[in-house]
């Protein structure tokens, strides 16, 4: 210090080192530089890897959570055209049963028409033979009863009368004609 | 000091403050290790690891306010004067960039903190300190990189350029290498700091004097001190850019030996 008041005659020289202030200030920057070096700076290096982490991932995610419910909007898409698809089929084939279905009943039901009126017309036809035999025995009973009063004559034959009215009822049938 | 101004003051008229102001004497009998700004650069230490220790302890990814602010400054040290200027490989300068810009800060400010008020740094022992500090990490580095006998040929035969004009630029190269880089960059941290601070005197002592003097006197003094205030907030500008400058220059200095090409 005595050399640095020296040096300017009374004020001393402020641009001489003092060489207590040399190895202090060596000193205390080394302190410090390893204070920084090994604490400091890698505490916040880790905050900001974590940091620039965090919103990486973060962003990562979001991503992958849009691209998951892309997938499941092209995936419930797909099911439901398929679902769609399978109703149209089913339509179809339900129609084409409905169809054929009521084509076996109107069939059935005409069988069943025509098995009717068949029977009907069979049992029109055994009525009237029937009533067309009654009929002949009764006008056959009528007609000789008729004529044996006229004539008087007694016609007990059997076989004789039956063929009188059967000549009789040839000739009205001859005669309609 | 100032009572001894003071007392020069009634005595003989004014005594402008001088670069004795600067010499301080030893707190403890004649032990030169305990003068004022020794005592404040310890401090200094002390006060930014325990700063930088509490901002980083429990350094998460939502930062606290304490790890905010701390992380504030790093990360502008760290992006804007580590990783815009050196490059690629900024991350092994980061600690020393903080280390150093963090610690001409704090002892700039302590210029203008009440009842410190000293720049540590206007003593040139620091500067110098710091400046041989950066002579050694950027040479060391471009040493390390290129390998010693391309680095001395990158100085002295600076690339691309007519052979006759190195006869002209070798010589500046080596100056500029080996005395002025160093030489500037402390300086140039001392100087503002010297000068702020004895600005600074000059404007409260001269307004302390003047309250003695006449009536006429008395009238002008609040100007002086008013003028002090304003200066006071000056120097704070002018600390944070010393700090900013010296920081610079050493990642422009370690970019510049990391570079390929001049």
């Amino acid at each position: 210090m005595s050399f640095t008041l020296l040096a300017a005659g009374g004020a001393p020289n402020p641009l001489l080192p003092h060489t207590a202030e040399i190895v202090v200030g060596f000193v205390a920057f080394g302190l410090l530089y390893i204070v920084m070096r090994r604490r400091v700076v890698p505490m916040f290096e880790k905050a900001f890897a974590a940091r620039t982490e965090a919103i990486q991932g973060g962003m990562d995610r979001a991503e992958k959570a849009q691209l998951e419910a892309q997938r499941a909007l092209v995936q419930y898409n797909e099911q439901l055209s398929k679902a769609r698809e399978e109703a149209q089929t089913l339509r179809e084939e339900a129609r084409v049963q409905g169809s054929a279905i009521v084509e076996e009943l109107r069939a059935k039901a005409q069988e069943e028409a025509a098995r009717i009126t068949a029977a009907a017309h069979a049992s029109i036809e055994a009525e009237r033979q029937q009533a067309v035999t009654s009929l002949r025995n009764e006008v056959g009973t009528l007609a000789v009863e008729l004529a044996s009063k006229i004539v008087g004559e007694a016609l007990e034959d059997q076989a004789r009368q039956s063929r009188i009215v059967d000549r009789f009822l040839d000739d009205l049938e001859k005669s309609k004609k | 000091m100032r009572s001894l101004v003071v007392f020069r003051a009634e005595g003989e008229g004014f005594v402008p403050p001088s670069s004795k102001d600067f010499e301080l004497p030893p707190i403890f009998g004649d032990n030169e290790f305990t003068t004022k700004p020794i005592f404040l650069i310890l401090f200094s230490v002390i006060l930014l690891s325990v700063f930088f220790l509490m901002a980083s302890r429990k350094a998460s990814v939502v930062p606290s306010k304490l790890q905010f602010a701390g992380e504030s400054v790093y990360a502008y040290v760290r992006n804007d004067l580590g990783k815009e200027i050196i490059g690629h490989e900024f991350m092994r300068f980061v600690p020393y960039l903080f280390t150093l810009f963090t610690f001409i800060l704090v002892n700039n400010i302590f210029g203008i903190v009440p009842l410190i008020q000293f720049p540590t740094m206007s003593r040139i022992s620091f500067a110098y300190v710091l400046g041989i500090i950066t002579f050694g990490v950027f040479h060391y580095v471009g040493i390390r990189h290129h390998g010693i006998f391309k680095y001395m040929k990158d100085i002295l035969f600076m690339p691309g350029v007519p052979k006759p004009v190195y006869i002209l630029l070798t010589p500046i190269e080596i100056a500029t290498y080996l005395v002025v880089r160093p030489l500037t960059i402390s300086l140039r941290l001392f100087a503002n700091m010297f000068a702020g601070h004895l600005l600074l005197m000059i404007f409260i002592l001269g307004g302390e004097h003047l309250l003695q003097g006449a009536v006429g006197l008395k009238l002008v003094s609040p100007f002086a001190f008013a003028f002090g205030i304003a200066l006071t907030f000056f120097e704070l500008l002018v600390q944070c850019l010393q700090a900013y400058i010296f920081t610079l220059l050493t990642a422009l200095y370690i970019g510049g030996a990391l570079a390929d090409e001049h």
